[in-house]
């Protein structure tokens, strides 16, 4: 249904008139120009459209816009502050925890999401919470690495 | 695909030329340096080995803000070659790593390159780099001493980009000083490379040069090109190769606002600015299709690869195989197959088009700018010196990116050039399973032989439908013959069902299987130690050492398998480099599933350029090479590709990981030999050898999926 929409996007209001079934995926990237959060399966498959929702890690290309009315989207792009790293992508950036980087903004929001929910993850909670986040160059290890040592140098994600 | 014949060949140097004259329009005042490729002795010696592509160069320009770009035609996958290659740059020409720009892939300002593919970039690019930066620095060297009135450069010492005299320090000037407001045009003469002793950048793991954007988000994929008036184009797609279309009803779609239909030839395309109202539209595309009957499937394949396969090529031979029959006491006979798999990097193939009168410019997505620019050119009747072909960061490419994978970058073009719009053509992951180009499925039959001293003296192995590469065995072996018939290129047709091509260390993963799975069934039925057994059968120091270094790291204590305990070994060379996987799995017998508990690879690459770098692309081929091994195949049936989604087709995820190990050997007295890929072709052949050890049961069959093992586990 084709009305008005209001949500919050990386700390600022956006109104849309739209069809409030469209995808949150495509809005983000075609009609803001957020780019950061990329397209991979189009099913929850994999994760590299994973932004967070509230507090939550949601897929965008099954999230409908009518799902974010008057809620928080942070995407990549509003993850870090002016020019300074958020701790996880500072931990991604140490560890060099990604080769092609595409699944990387999934990976780093997916881990937010968990890190907004316990301050200190252990190794394998931080592989079960990533599990559906997909890599194919293969940096799972680093990635497992970079969560654990964000984790300790914040506290409830932020 | 790296051979060039005279075509090619004068083809790529008329590229080149075109090129070079669009780069300097574009670039302004500087110092630029031209690579000519018999001046450089390192260049000499790289251009022996075999494949390197003789009219190779590369650019540099030191700019008059001090800053150094250097241009080449690779591309940056994620292999970290924009790092790498800084990197060199910076040590030759004594300038920091962070004033360092690599430009890659820009078919307008980036020397001619054969494609990023091979594990070439460092094993070939690192000689002429160097090279063309040592150059540079003398030249620099030499006006410098001009500039300050002395008799010779010799006394000059630089330091990030500033020239001192060591006599007088007072008597300094930089390269931005000494480039500005002049151009000036050097080709590469012969000029040392810096001793390894002398090196601070190289062999160190500086951050990577793509770090930011790819953390930030703020990094360009081909998808994340917009472009004022583009629209999305969906296409209709055959529901099976060798599909026709029959009929297609598009007047549904047509009534949405803003749907755009084009029919042209066999497409149909449906355009809108944005992609999912594109999408919806293609959705109510009433299509009828004719759809073929016949042909293999994923279950009568290998039966096919045996009839179908064309006269076989001999790959190696030595002695006389009806002399190793007659000292053999023990034969061993044994047939291996290896399932097509995908290359579904996580970035699905993407472009995006537009054209400006004569010119036609695609953003796309690809491993092999060059190829794509001839490839799309042709297509659409264009010169190619009017398409340039721009390649932002690609997410992932394995091989499945490079030469004939430019389908999408050919529709965007054409939907351009029938639009006046510009175009995006993104696939979804069906069309990405559907055009892949897999790794073939393949047979590989081998019959050996061992003497009374338990020696290996007959080896016949023939490989069916999955390509030669690596097939020779390196073991001593004094009757021996390899042959292959058909592989990843160059097969008649009606060979493999399905598209095939090059997949990370093209057909190595399936000889390296079917091999060292091979070696160690003999060593078992012998009762020897498989490291014993291999190392009695191998000569080469380089080999000897990576295989010792591994199993001592694991920990590896001499048993004949099975031994119970699920460790599998195996070794290799790939691209010039020797590698060494040891694995530990447990193996539910219950249910077949294997537990990867711990992989440790050994790797001589020679000179070791970025050591983190390495390490992530071994760490990334045994995480990638875990699926080929364990999960991975593509069914299909009638033509039609069954597996469409990451929902059936399992891809390594974070709950498969073993503990990774890996070990570079310090060998930096060897030229640097490649590293992106051979981890990979161990990996099968270590995690088979696992599974044996722990079960007694020798899986003849890649994936080893958990189906499989259990029916092979229940067999008496």
């Amino acid at each position: 249904m084709r009305r008005n929409i209001s949500f919050t996007l990386n700390g600022k209001p956006v109104q849309l008139v739209d069809d409030d079934e469209r995808m949150l995926l495509w809005v983000l990237r075609y009609d803001l120009g957020l780019t950061g959060t990329k397209f991979g399966c189009g099913a929850a498959l994999c994760g590299s459209c994973t932004v967070i929702l509230d507090r939550d890690a949601v897929r965008s290309c099954i999230t409908p816009l009518k799902d974010v009315e008057g809620r928080h989207v942070l995407t990549i792009e509003g993850l870090s502050s002016q020019e300074r790293l958020h701790p996880i992508q500072q931990a991604f950036v140490n560890h060099h925890a990604f080769q092609c980087g595409y699944c990387t903004p999934g990976m780093i929001l997916n881990a937010y999401a968990l890190l907004l929910k316990g301050s200190h993850p252990t190794r394998e909670e931080i592989i079960r919470h990533m599990d559906d986040n997909l890599c194919r160059c293969g940096s799972h290890t680093r990635i497992v690495d970079a969560v654990l040592e964000a984790a300790a140098a914040t506290t409830g994600g932020n | 695909m790296r051979c060039h014949d005279w075509n090619e060949m004068t083809e790529a140097i008329k590229e080149r030329g075109i090129g070079r004259r669009a780069f300097l329009q574009l670039s302004g005042a500087g110092l630029f340096i031209f690579f000519a490729p018999d001046l450089l002795p390192a260049f000499q010696e790289a251009s022996s080995q075999p494949g390197f592509a003789t009219d190779f160069n590369a650019y540099l320009r030191i700019g008059e803000d001090g800053r150094v770009a250097c241009f080449a035609g690779k591309t940056e996958l994620g292999q970290g070659a924009t790092t790498t290659l800084a990197q060199l740059v910076s040590d030759e020409l004594d300038v920091s790593f962070d004033a360092v720009d690599v430009v890659l892939g820009d078919t307008e300002i980036c020397p001619w390159d054969e494609g990023t593919f091979g594990s070439l970039t460092v094993r070939e690019f690192a000689p002429v780099l160097r090279g063309v930066a040592a150059e540079a620095r003398a030249v620099l060297l030499q006006m410098a001493a001009e500039y300050l009135h002395l008799p010779s450069p010799d006394d000059l010492r630089v330091k990030d980009g500033v020239i001192t005299s060591s006599k007088d320090a007072h008597k300094n000037v930089s390269y931005a000083q000494l480039v500005q407001g002049k151009r000036i045009e050097r080709h590469l003469g012969k000029v040392p490379l810096k001793p390894i002793s002398d090196l601070r950048v190289i062999g160190t793991s500086p951050r990577r040069k793509d770090a930011l954007d790819k953390v930030t988000g703020k990094g360009r994929y081909a998808a994340d090109i917009l472009l004022p008036g583009m629209l999305h184009a969906r296409v209709l797609r055959p529901p099976a190769h060798g599909a026709t279309l029959n009929s297609a009803d598009t007047s549904a779609a047509e009534k949405i606002p803003g749907i755009q239909v084009i029919r042209d030839k066999d497409m149909i395309a449906l355009l809108h600015e944005r992609r999912d109202v594109a999408e919806q539209a293609l959705g109510l595309v009433q299509a009828k299709f004719d759809l073929p009957h016949s042909g293999p499937d994923d279950a009568t394949i290998f039966d096919h690869l045996i009839k179908a396969a064309p006269p076989f090529e001999l790959v190696s031979e030595k002695g006389r195989l009806a002399d190793g029959e007659q000292l053999a006491t023990h034969v061993v006979e044994e047939t291996y197959l290896n399932s097509y798999v995908a290359h579904a990097p996580m970035e699905t193939h993407s472009a995006v088009a537009k054209i400006d009168g004569t010119k036609l410019t695609v953003w796309a997505s690809t491993q092999t700018p060059f190829s794509l620019r001839h490839e799309v050119a042709e297509a659409m009747g264009f010169a190619p010196e009017n398409v340039r072909v721009i390649t932002p960061y690609v997410g992932g490419g394995f091989g499945g990116k490079t030469e004939n994978s430019s389908h999408q970058a050919q529709e965007a073009a054409r939907l351009t050039k029938l639009t006046g719009r510009p175009i995006q053509v993104v696939f979804n992951r069906t069309e990405e399973f559907f055009y892949d180009t897999f790794r073939p499925a393949a047979v590989v039959k081998i019959r050996s032989g061992t003497d009374k001293s338990g020696k290996l003296v007959l080896w016949e192995y023939r490989a069916y439908g999955g390509g030669g590469d690596e097939a020779s065995p390196f073991y001593d072996i004094p009757h021996q013959r390899t042959q292959s018939a058909g592989g990843w290129s160059n097969n008649p047709a009606g060979l493999h069902p399905l598209a095939v091509g090059p997949w990370r260390a093209p057909a190595a993963s399936t000889n390296t299987f079917a091999r060292e799975s091979h070696i160690d069934e003999i060593a078992s039925r012998l009762g020897r130690d498989p490291l014993e057994f291999r190392l009695i059968h191998l000569s080469d120091p380089r080999m000897h050492r990576v295989l010792q270094t591994a199993t001592e790291k694991f920990a590896w204590k001499p048993a004949p398998a099975p031994s119970g305990r699920g460790f599998g070994l195996a070794c290799a060379t790939y691209a010039d480099s020797y590698v060494a996987t040891v694995a530990e799995v447990v193996v539910d017998k219950k249910t077949g599933n294997v537990d990867v508990k711990r992989v440790l690879s050994a790797q001589d690459q020679g000179f070791t350029v970025n050591p983190e770098g390495s390490r992530q692309q071994i760490e990334g081929s045994i995480t990638m090479g875990m699926g080929y091994a364990l999960a991975e195949e593509v069914r299909f049936k009638n033509g039609a590709v069954l597996d469409r989604n990451f929902d059936t087709y399992q891809i390594p995820r974070f709950s498969w990981l073993p503990k990774i190990e890996t070990v570079l050997i310090d060998n930096p007295s060897t030229p640097s030999s490649g590293c992106g890929e051979p981890p990979i072709v161990t990996i099968g052949a270590a995690l088979a050898n696992a599974v044996f050890d722990a079960t007694g049961r020798r899986p003849l069959q890649l994936p080893m999926t958990a189906a499989r093992l259990k029916a092979a586990l229940q067999q008496v």
